[in-house]
Order: structure tokens, then sequence, then C-alpha cells
């Protein structure tokens, strides 16, 4: 069980020295208690307390990193069941499954479907993390042989070996050596050998339950860090999406309600179906119901945009919408001829307009009102985005000086507004666009005639 | 250490509803725990998906979903006989779009007649929905629920704004109400109690707290369904008991992931099979926030849903 302020209290020095830069330990004791505070900020605690505290304030669900260098993903460190609690911390990662009957042409087609899989949305990167070649053939050779391929041809994505064979868990973890992959097999029946493995080249296991469930699975996990292997995932080994739920919601919730360690580790799912849709239904009830690892059979375009964007929307923090900076963007190369528009700094609303804006091809200004991150309708119903500060922030951005027309065009939705606009900015005129982005690059059109 | 499973029981359940009438009568709701736990729990009512058809040809959908019913949705009639007969539909969501004064702007009377023809053609239960105009839904669902009256069907919305109206002639004609607020607990809440205060039964009450679709806030009506849910179960709060409706098509056919074609957005795949996967994710994500209730279009995304449920239940 986590520690309460007052526990922690007693085992910190309690000379109230400050140099913590807190006024009292107390104080020090409840902030870390609410973990908002690194034990490392006092100086004088006691060897003893400082493991005491650690066992007791490291995160419920162990922080594990997958790959190494500037792919590198991190899993783990949830600290909440509902989103609504607090924001989840690390994106579930999506990875292709590779099985190693493959030709080698057809592993480097993967390869680079996996390397092609980048879509912009919102201004973040999305993409499939990982590789996880799959021991398909039973034996050692093919699957030592694709590994090879995969650590020369794609070093740079981390990848989950999934193999029970140990000649083949072998021969390939050693090629990634120190490159963080995870080793995933270790069942009751291999457990010491692989751990022996993970632990020579410092690999992540990822370790499945067979028939035994998540009993079975605690105390593997416990055999496991006995053994000297501390970076773990876990499969409960159920295949249907009814136990996949129970699984991963009771191992959740032990982690986080009990501080219960055994199953404190990412968990990873198997989400292949020969079905390619249902397939994404199952990867979409893994991203919400706390999955940390997610293998496809297939990384279809379309499919990964909607699995990237259902990732993006429930690791949101529900406190605070995505936003981008007010100001004055530039689209294209604006001349002081250039158009004028005016939307809020919601990152949804912002890069659907600049990005309708860019297709109409026309170089204009856009300017960015900052409104908390609430889309412009949301805005204006909250009093947000109003003629008076409309106003305000046209004036104060500075932009009189770089345009010599006097023209703002403002969303459709807000139409209302234009009238008190153009009483507030004086000089002004107000021009009232499309309602949906998509019409700007039309209405631009019909401006320049 | 052993591991003993944390299960969690809860003082609240959600009201069974029921809707329809003879032989193919559905019960929703009625479980004491979270979405699909059957693991603590009872969670034996499926969650149900209606087909959404309209009274007026859907000439605003997107080519994709418009395809599969080309032949058949001229008539409300024989679109919704297609998705009972052919497509294996266990419910059926009437949209009167065509009474928006934007719209065909049709009288309440037209409207009267679309649902007492459809309702005449069908066994299974019937969703009638308005077009979202406070105003034109106060007075074009009291004429469709006396067209349909004792077929107990499911009328809505009512909203903050006409709540009144359509409330009494749900009422008056025996049927269920759907209460809909703008994605805020608080707000739904406020709006059963006002339903609820007017003497309607608050077991019959169906809960819309605004559907959003996947990318443009699905995580907003995620977060307040799971939120109500929660309020209903562990809470014990009996305002926030009832089914939960996902009114998924509407927000997803819509948006331009939906709608994009391949040739201008490479990057985002083949435009069908996105549009279909974007109202099933969608679907998926409601479903496993808390809604029993779903009104979908593609055929194929219900589907596929459907497949997902059997999976769950
Ligand atoms: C998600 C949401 C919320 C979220 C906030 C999300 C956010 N970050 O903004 C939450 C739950 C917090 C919220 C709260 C409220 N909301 Co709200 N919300 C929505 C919802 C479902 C989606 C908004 C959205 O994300 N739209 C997507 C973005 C991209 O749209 P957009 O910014 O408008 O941009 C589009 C166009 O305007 C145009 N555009 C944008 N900029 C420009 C610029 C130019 C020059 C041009 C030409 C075009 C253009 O292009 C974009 C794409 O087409 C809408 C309903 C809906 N489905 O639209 C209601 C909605 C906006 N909300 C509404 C209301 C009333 C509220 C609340 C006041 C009520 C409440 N529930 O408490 C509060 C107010 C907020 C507060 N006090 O803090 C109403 C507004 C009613 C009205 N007509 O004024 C709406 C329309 C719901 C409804 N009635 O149907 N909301
Ligand atoms: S630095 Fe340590 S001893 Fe000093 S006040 Fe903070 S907690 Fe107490």
């Amino acid at each position: 069980m986590a520690l309460t302020g007052v526990e922690i209290f007693k085992l910190l020095p309690k000379t109230n020295c400050k140099k913590c830069g807190f006024p009292t330990c107390l104080a020090f004791a409840m902030k870390l208690a609410q973990r908002q505070a690194s034990l490392d900020l006092c100086p004088d605690v006691s060897e003893e307390a400082r493991q005491k505290l650690g066992e007791a304030s490291a995160p419920p669900v162990r922080p594990i990193t997958l790959g190494t260098g500037e792919n590198a993903v991190k899993m783990g460190e949830e600290t909440v069941l509902f989103r609504h609690d607090k924001r989840f911390v690390n994106p579930c990662v999506f990875a292709l499954g590779i099985k190693d009957t493959l030709s080698s042409e057809e592993i480097e087609k993967k390869i680079n479907e996996v390397r092609n899989s980048v879509i912009d949305r919102v201004g973040q990167k999305l993409k499939i993390d990982a590789i996880a070649l799959l021991n398909d053939s039973g034996g050692p050779e093919k699957f030592e042989n694709a590994a090879k391929i995969l650590s020369e041809k794609a070093p740079e994505i981390p990848v989950i070996l999934c193999t029970t064979n140990l000649s083949a868990a072998e021969v390939s973890t050693k090629l990634y050596s120190d490159r963080k992959p995870v080793l995933y097999g270790a069942n009751a029946g291999n457990l010491e050998d692989m751990s022996g493995i993970a632990k020579n080249y410092k690999a992540t296991l990822g370790i499945a339950a067979s028939t035994g469930g998540l009993n079975e699975l605690s105390e593997l996990t416990e055999k496991v860090k006995k053994l000297g292997v501390e970076d773990i995932v876990i499969d409960p080994g159920a295949r249907k999406a009814k136990e996949i739920l129970e699984h991963n919601t009771l191992i959740r919730r032990a982690a986080i309600k009990k501080n219960f360690k055994p199953l404190g580790y990412p968990i990873i799912t198997f989400a292949q179906r020969e079905d390619n849709l249902l397939e994404t239904l199952f990867a979409a009830l893994g991203v919400a119901k706390y999955s940390s690892i997610i293998v496809l059979s297939s990384i279809e375009r379309w499919k990964n945009l909607a699995l990237f964007t259902l990732r993006q929307n429930i690791y949101t923090d529900p406190q605070v919408p995505m936003q981008v900076e007010q100001k004055i963007y530039k689209i294209g190369e604006p001349t002081e001829e250039s158009p004028l528009l005016i939307t809020t700094n919601f990152s949804l609303t912002y890069f659907i307009v600049s990005g309708e804006v860019e297709n109409s091809k026309v170089a204009s200004y856009l300017a960015v009102m900052d409104c908390e991150g609430l889309s412009v309708l949301t805005a204006w119903a909250a009093g947000k985005f109003t003629a008076s500060k409309i106003a305000q922030f046209i004036k104060e951005s500075g932009i009189e000086g770089s345009i010599k027309h006097r023209e703002l065009i403002i969303p459709g939705y807000v139409a209302i507004l234009s009238g008190s606009i153009e009483d507030k900015l004086e000089g002004w005129k107000v021009t009232v666009g499309p309602r949906e982005a998509n019409g700007i690059p039309a209405f631009m059109k019909s401006r320049m005639k | 250490m052993a591991f003993i499973p944390p299960k969690e029981t809860y003082p609240g359940r959600v009201y069974s509803v029921s809707i329809g009438t003879g032989q193919k009568e559905i019960t929703v709701g009625g479980e004491n725990v979270l979405p699909f736990h059957s693991f603590e729990g009872a969670f034996s009512n499926r969650p149900l998906i209606a087909y959404e058809i309209h009274d007026v040809p859907p000439s605003d959908w997107p080519e994709s979903v418009q395809k599969p019913y080309l032949d058949v949705c001229a008539n409300p009639v024989s679109w919704a006989k297609y998705c009972q007969d052919i497509l294996n539909a266990k419910a059926i969501a009437l949209r009167l779009i065509g009474t928006h004064p934007d719209r065909e702007n049709r009288s309440s009377e037209d409207a009267a007649k679309t649902v007492k023809e459809v309702i005449d053609s069908i066994d299974i239960p019937l969703i009638i929905l308005g077009s979202n105009h406070t105003e034109k839904d106060s007075s074009v669902l009291i004429a469709a629920a006396e067209a349909s009256k004792d077929r107990n069907c499911i009328i809505g919305k009512a909203q903050e704004a006409n709540y009144k109206t359509i409330a009494a002639a749900a009422i008056a004609n025996n049927h269920k109400l759907i209460a809909m607020s703008e994605l805020d607990i608080n707000l739904s809440k406020q709006l059963n109690i006002l339903i609820t205060q007017m003497g309607f039964d608050k077991e019959k009450i169906i809960i819309d707290p605004m559907c959003s679709a996947l990318g443009y806030g699905l995580e907003y009506t995620y977060s307040v369904m799971e939120r109500i849910r929660l309020a209903g179960l562990a809470q014990n709060d009996p305002t926030m008991q009832q089914p939960i409706l996902g009114d998924v098509g509407m927000y997803v056919w819509k948006v331009k992931e939906t709608i994009a074609d391949e040739k201008d957005v490479p990057l985002w795949g083949n435009t069908e099979e996105r549009g279909i996967a974007w109202e099933a994710v969608t679907a998926v994500s409601m479903l496993i926030a808390g809604a029993e209730i779903l009104v979908m279009r593609h055929p194929k995304a219900i589907e596929a849903v459907e497949k997902m449920i059997d999976e769950l239940m």
C-alpha cells in the first residue's frame, strides 16, 4: 500500500531545515504522498528511510522503456483507472506482428510499412512504434534469421521478440543487447532460462500465464524478480475480448488500488484477428482499457489513422485541451495585401483551419487567439471569443503594422459578432467566412475575382 | 503474495428499460456493474444498436454510407423494411431530419404520417428522433408520439429548451424519452431532475449526454459517460441510473476523415474502410464507456460492432 503523509513524515529527519524547499518536513511529506515531489529534494534523509520510501513511492505500474534513442517509447507509470481522474501517462505502443516464416523481401516490405506509418495529426507525429517478431515457424533457424534482418535493416525500430524457443531467444536477444527489446515468451516451463537471457542482455522480459490466469501470472513475476529481472511486461493469457477486459481491469485495479506489486507492470495484448475490422475494434478495447503494447497483424493506413486518433483522444489531458500558442501565424508568404483570418487556439481548430487555408493556396495571416484551448463555438458560448476580446487582441497583436487593409475574416458560426467587432475595432471591416473550414478554399477563390 | 481479485460491487443499478411490443420487445440496461464487467456482477442485457433511417433521402450523407441504401432510401418504409428484413436490424431509429426549417421543412402532419407508415411496416422497436431544432421538434415530436401511440417507442430528443412539451407527449402516448444535454454531467443530471419533476417516470428516461466523433471530442463524451455510470453505480444516484444513448452515426459521418477521398489524402488510406472503421471505433468506445443504445449508419460498421459485443458479453 502507498504510505500516507503522516507515515512518510515519521521517516523524515524532522528537523524542518527547509532545504527541500518546503517549510516543514510534514509539508514535504504531504507532497510526497501526493506524488508531487521527489524524495531527492531532501539531502538529509537516511539510507534506510530512502529504501522504505522508494519502495512505497514507486509508481504502481512500473515504468519501462522499449527501444533506445529517438524511437524509444515509454510504457507504464499509470496512476489512475479512469481518464477523468488524471491524465493517462504513457500512450500504448502499437506493434506490427511479423511472422518469421516470411521471406526476407516480405520482411523488408513490412519494415517499410512501419517506417511509412507516420501520420501528422493535430501537430503530433503518430506512428506504429514497434515490430513484434513472431516465432510461427516453431524452430530457431527462421526466427534467428528474421531477427538478423530486423536488426540490420531496421536498427532504429524497437522490437518485441516473441518466442519460447531458448536458442532463438538467446540468439535474437543477443543481437539486441543494450537496445532494450522485449523478450516475450517466458512461462512456467522456461522461466529460469528466459530470465537468464533477459538479464544477460538487459532485455525486458515478457511473461505469459497459461491456464492459471492472474494468480499464476503473479507467481511468475515474483519468481522472475527474485531471479534478478526487474523490467517485465505481462500477458494474462486471455485472447477473447471479454477476458481481456476482465484481466486488464483486475490487473490495473490491483496495481493502483492495492499497490499489488506482482502485477504492477505494463500489459501486452495480442489483438490479431482474421477479420481486420474486428481486429481494429479489439485494439480499440486495448487502447481504452489499459493495454501498454498492442500487437497487430496488419497496419493499413485507414486502420492506423483510426487507432492513432483513439489513442490520442484517450491519452489527452482531461483538464487541459490541446492548444497552440496565441499569435499571428503566417501561411505561405503573406504580403501587406494578404487576407487576415481569425480563429481560436484549440489545437484541433487551428490545424483544421490552417490546413484549409493552405489548401486555398492564398498566402494569408491567421490570427489565433488564446481561448484556453476551446473550439470556436465553445469559446463563444463560454464568453472567451467575444467582440471586445477579439478587438483587443487584434489591436495588441501589431498586425496593423504588417497589412495595409483593415479587413478581418471571422468564422461563419460566429457571424453574429460581426457588427459588434466593427463597433469596437474602428476603421475595420468584418467579413463573415464560411461555417465549416472545408468551405475556406472556395471562399478564398471567390474573393480573388 | 497471493493474488486476490480486487472485484467491486456497487450499491446502484442501471434501470432496465424495455422498448417495442410483442415478441420483438427488447430490454436494455439492468446491470449493476460497469460495462461488460460480468466477472463481478450482472451484465445480462446486450447493448442495442439501432439502424438510422431518415424521412427524406439522405443526400447529405457521404457517398460510402449512402451506397448501401441507394435502392431503398427514397422511401422510409422500404428503407426500414430493408434494415429489418435484409440487414437483420434489431431496432430502427427514424430521424425526422426533413422537418428542419433549413432542410425540407416538412410539417408535423407529414412527419406523423411517415412515423405511422414506418411503424406499421416493421415489428422491431422504433426510436423516433426529431431534427434537433428545439422549437420545431416540440410540435413534430408531439405529432410523432401520437402517431406511434402505445407502441412503446423511444422519442427525443428532449433538451432543456423544449423538454416540457416532448415529455408530456411521451407520457400521454406511453413512450420512453431521450433527455439530451451538452457534454456535462451536471447538466445531464439537472435535466433528468427537471423531467421527473413533471411527473415523468425516471425509469423511462434514456440519457443522451451528446455524442462526439472519434478525433472530434470523443474523449469528452467518453469521460462524461464513464462519470454518469460511476455516479449511478458507485454513488447510487437515482438521477443517473438511466441507460445511455450514443447518437454515433450523425456525428461520425460529417467529419473529414469519413469523407475525404483517398486521392486527396493518400496518407489516410481507403476512404470507405476508413469511414466504416471511424464509425465502428467511435461506437465501441461509447460501449466501453457506458452506452447501452447506439444509433448507427453503416451496415458493415454495425455488423463489426455486433461481433465485438458477442465477444464482450
Ligand atoms: C467538445 C465540446 C465541448 C468541450 C470543449 C472542447 C474544446 N476544447 O473546445 C466542453 C465539454 C468543455 C464543452 C463545454 C461547453 N460547451 Co461545448 N461543445 C463541444 C462540441 C461537441 C465539439 C466542439 C469541437 O471540438 N468542435 C470542433 C472544432 C474544430 O470546431 P470549431 O472550433 O468550431 O471550428 C470549425 C468551424 O468553426 C470552422 N472555423 C474555425 N475557425 C474558423 C475561422 C474562419 C475564418 C473560418 C472561415 C472558419 C473557421 O472550421 C472548423 C471546422 O469546420 C460542440 C458541438 C459540436 N459537435 O460541434 C459543443 C458546443 C460548441 N458547446 C456548446 C456549449 C453551449 C458549451 C457550454 C457553454 C455548455 C456546457 N456544456 O457547459 C460549455 C462552455 C465551455 C466552458 N464554460 O468552459 C454549444 C455552443 C452553442 C452555441 N451555438 O453557441 C455547442 C455547439 C453544443 C450544441 N449546442 O450543440 N464543449
Ligand atoms: S530537507 Fe528534509 S529535513 Fe529539511 S525540512 Fe525538508 S524534509 Fe525536513
